[in-house]
């Protein structure tokens, strides 16, 4: 019995590890190799789910919808890396912290102003919508299954295009050192451009599918995007490959220590003082995780090489 | 300059005020509610039920021409302080009709109370404002926080539960709403988990309601925390579990959480069901000009209108009389759209409570349903700390 909930929590960690991972990797390639702070990420995978919210309730179909949001979403992130971003790259970090902040609120509001403040809903693709019983009494959705597989295949894909292709090749070396790769003739703002706009739709991709699962509301990018930039900063800043690797220690981390930490905890102490406890300890358990590794591995798992 | 200017400011204020005295033909009200972030949408809810109630009034309370001033709290205690030292001294009005939620209630009531303003909170209340704390120039047309809480807890111990599965943000509030559970049920609890506030993902807490096989799950999980909690609950297959909660399933999540949550329970002292003619008009007019469904957000405010207007109509339509108003208000004397009100010693009702369901409509839209009353004329447990001032 409690074996297979230990099986259905890894289960629930990974989900959340591939949807942290999907955020993450494009944050980290926009954080190392143009050296450019986006607070406004998370904003990113808000409009994702929103627009993916839009286009499935004019369609239809979830999958329509979802095939309309990733161009739009790309679109809308060239857009602000067009209008606002580009200006940005030069400026010292606290320059880009405060307008990308400004972003946020801008972005959060605008949401707001056009499709209302009060919380969306996606329904489950029908092909999709069943569930199957993973433990006695609860049904695992498959939609769910489907995030982890996607996010997982998109793992792949990515891997493979940053360590096998020529634009791979050029974003590992801008992440080293941007200025030799530009000196070379390579057309650095196009390619910072491109990465860019690259990592909004994957985001705006972990939005849409989460979308069915989660309500789609102002803000809802806020909070993911802290755990985000713990996850760049263990991965170590400018690595898919440590993203993918941090995303899913933390995914694993903060789901298997909320559930499992109190009844750990009730084996060395009274149960009223676990419970306590452990309610205080689970969700500083990630950042446990963060100053641990930073603390043998300052520069986090897998550091650019410098 | 700046001691002229100092000086001058409080003549300024006082001829304003004095202004309003002489006249008494202009009453003001400062709507103060939450109109940004993710919880608008509880705001949006009470302007809209205060205004309509001014405009099917006439425009007038008590029969005085009545100006309504709406502003934002932002959710943020620090701003909602400044905005209301803005109503009261800038505006100068002599009501104060907020807040939502009780952290912007405990900075506001001070400065609102202190003043020449009535405070009235068409939603928030406080423990301790209702006990020790209590307040000639504060009245509530909502509830005492516990009590939305305590009615599942009694249904729970009633139906006879034997193990109660209990979540709640990890928050002041939550810790109060699962204290509000407990203090009716004595059956046996499950688990108490506490959530950080803002979680969206419940898949870790649903695999361990899953695990605990409980009687019933009890959740206090507001605004979006609740639009999710249940959809995912649904999709867990765990819907054969009965769902009682507070604030969780209202008709502000309704819209988002549609078919996931019919036949899920809630708790509160109105649903727009009740039959009185009176509410059957009210919710009518609501939908046909807001095109959505009232919540018990938009039903308190109205009756906040309609206390306002019983008070200044029984002080003659003397607004500056301020024990008269008084009187009036704490007469609470209003033909309240959940039938059943009177004003208790403390500032707030003495009302019924019901355990409401979530139903489908026949025009598709989704509201909550009452079903069975659990307390009638039910005083909060915190009235007998207060002793009135006057």
């Amino acid at each position: 019995m409690s074996l297979t909930l230990l099986y259905v929590q890894t289960l629930n960690g990974l989900q959340l590890g591939v949807l942290l991972f999907l955020i993450a990797a494009g944050l980290t390639l926009v954080f190392g190799v143009m050296d450019f702070i986006n607070l406004a990420h998370g904003v990113q995978y808000m409009i994702g789910a929103y627009l993916a919210a839009m286009f499935t309730a004019m369609t239809g179909n979830f999958f329509l919808g979802l095939a309309l949001a990733l161009p739009s979403a790309l679109l809308f992130g060239l857009a602000l890396e067009f209008l606002v971003f580009r200006h940005l790259y030069d400026r010292d970090h606290l320059d880009q912290v405060l307008a990308t902040f400004g972003i946020i609120l801008t972005l959060n509001q605008a949401v707001k102003v056009i499709w209302g403040a009060a919380p969306l809903s996606v329904p489950i693709p029908d092909a999709f919508s069943g569930s199957i019983v993973l433990m006695p009494g609860l049904l695992y959705p498959v939609w769910r299954l489907v995030i982890i597989g996607s996010g997982l295949a998109i793992a792949v894909l990515l891997g493979i295009l940053v360590s096998k292709t020529r634009i791979g090749m050029l974003v590992r070396a801008g992440a080293t050192n941007a200025n030799m790769v530009s000196a070379l003739g390579v057309d650095i703002g196009k390619l910072f451009m491109i990465v860019f706009g690259f990592g909004a739709m994957l985001a705006g991709f972990a939005g849409a599918m989460v979308a069915p699962i989660l309500s789609v509301e102002p803000g809802m990018g806020d909070n993911l995007l802290i755990l985000t930039f713990v996850v760049i900063v263990i991965g170590g800043i400018g690595s898919v490959r440590g993203a993918f690797i941090a995303a899913v220690m933390v995914g694993l981390v903060d789901t298997l220590g909320r559930s499992f930490g109190p009844t750990l905890l009730r084996a060395i102490m009274d149960p009223a003082a676990a419970s306590q406890t452990g309610r205080a300890l689970a969700p500083m358990l990630t950042y446990i995780l963060m100053a641990a590794v930073l603390f043998f591995r300052p520069a986090g798992l897998f550091p650019a090489k410098k | 300059m700046i001691s002229k200017a100092k000086t001058l400011l409080p003549l300024l204020a006082l001829t304003l005020l004095s202004g309003t005295a002489f006249g008494q033909e202009k009453l003001k009200v400062g709507v103060m509610v939450t109109l940004s972030g993710p919880s608008a949408v509880l705001g949006q809810q009470a302007r809209d039920g205060f205004n309509l109630a001014v405009k099917q009034l006439g425009g007038k309370l008590g029969g005085v021409e009545t100006e309504v001033v709406v502003v934002d709290d932002e959710l943020k205690p620090d701003v909602a302080v400044g905005k209301v030292k803005g109503l009261l001294e800038r505006d100068g009005v002599q009501f104060v009709v907020g807040p939502i939620f009780s952290n912007v209630l405990q900075a506001i009531h001070k400065p609102v109370t202190d003043s020449n303003a009535f405070l009235i909170s068409p939603n928030a209340g406080t423990s301790n404002f209702a006990g020790a704390q209590c307040h000639p120039n504060f009245y509530v047309t909502s509830y005492q926080n516990d009590q939305v809480h305590e009615v599942l807890g009694k249904y729970a111990q009633d139906k006879g539960f034997k193990k109660l599965f209990l979540m709640a943000p990890n928050y002041q509030a939550g810790k109060d709403s699962l204290a509000g559970v407990k203090r009716h049920f004595k059956g046996e609890v499950a688990s108490e988990v506490y959530t950080p506030l803002g979680q969206l993902d419940f898949s870790a807490e649903l695999a361990q309601i899953a695990a605990a096989k409980p009687d019933a799950v009890f959740a206090f999980m507001p605004g979006g925390m609740g639009v999710n909690l249940v959809r995912q609950y649904r999709q867990a297959g765990l819907a054969s579990i009965p769902f009682l909660s507070a604030f969780t399933v209202d008709e502000s999540t309704l819209p988002a959480q549609k078919e996931a949550a019919v036949g899920f329970f809630g708790g509160a002292n109105w649903a727009p069901d009740m039959k009185n003619p009176q509410n059957e008009a009210f919710v009518k007019a609501y939908e046909a000009a807001y095109n959505s469904v009232p919540g018990t957000y938009a039903m308190q405010a109205y009756d906040a209108a309609l206390l306002i207007d019983s008070a200044v109509k029984s002080a003659g339509g003397k607004v500056s009389d301020r024990n008269a108003v008084r009187a009036g208000l704490k007469k609470g004397d209003i033909k309240s759209l959940r039938g059943n009100f009177k004003m208790g010693l403390n500032g707030y009702p003495i009302q019924d409570f019901y355990l409401v369901q979530v139903v489908a409509r026949p025009d598709g839209k989704f509201a909550t349903s009452l079903r069975d009353k659990i307390f009638d004329n039910y005083v909060d447990v915190y009235a007998k700390d207060c002793k009135p001032a006057n």
